[in-house]
């Protein structure tokens, strides 16, 4: 799972510096991910894992870093984080 | 405005190509997830929804959640809401999470101020914020 989360981050998220030099656990709003660009990484998610993040899900702390988002997305039925 | 009341302050800055490309990548997902008809309907173009304008509502949004500062509270980018009056002018309206974040912070009269280029686009708001008695309990506890 946090290999394809990566591979959104690195398709959606314009970070600054590559994604290989960042630790599942890094901020990625700390690396300069932008709040407009968490918005891409959102929708490049659903499409790429196919579910929709809920409302109550819209929190800047979902996608503040990979295990973040691979816990969001544990909670939304998918598999545990690997 | 009111004179003598304390402030928040929100700016953001956003190059209008992230927005083109996220028109591009997502198209009406992208419009449906940020802006809300009214604003789709103001940036309406003749190719379809202008990159610009809606570069200058999203930083408007993500400038109003500077002066809302929501912590890691859920606030859709649909409840700040860019209304473009018949005159030209722009004015801020918020909706569920947003108003209800507001109320709880004592903020009001919300003012905001687009510009854009070529390039980028930007937004300022401010709001005047007089803390609720519970808010000023608290910081007398604390």
């Amino acid at each position: 799972m946090n290999d394809l989360i990566r591979t959104v981050l690195r398709d959606h998220g314009r970070l600054p510096v590559p994604m290989e030099t960042l630790a599942d656990s890094d901020d990625l709003y700390r690396a300069g991910m932008a709040s407009h660009a968490s918005v891409n990484v959102m929708l490049g998610l659903e499409d790429a894992f196919d579910v929709e993040f809920p409302d109550r899900m819209l929190t800047r702390g979902v996608f503040a870093s990979v295990d973040a988002i691979a816990a969001a997305l544990t909670e939304l039925g998918l598999g545990a984080p690997a | 405005m009111l004179l003598g009341v304390p402030h928040r302050v929100g700016i953001d800055l956003i190059a209008v190509e992230d927005v083109a490309a996220a028109l591009s990548a997502h198209g009406e997902r992208y419009l449906a997830r940020v802006y809300t008809d009214r604003e789709v309907q103001d940036c309406a173009g003749p190719a379809g929804p202008d990159p610009l304008r809606l570069a200058a509502r999203f930083a408007a949004k993500e400038a109003t959640m500077k002066v809302l500062r929501p912590g890691d509270a859920a606030v859709p980018w649909p409840s700040v809401e860019v209304r473009r009056n018949p005159g030209g002018d722009v004015e801020l309206a918020l909706t569920g999470a947003a108003k209800a974040l507001a109320e709880d912070a004592g903020l009001s009269g919300f003012a905001v101020s687009l510009t854009h280029d070529g390039a980028y686009a930007a937004a300022v708001v401010v709001a005047d914020h007089a803390p609720t008695a519970l808010q000023n309990q608290r910081c007398h506890v604390d």
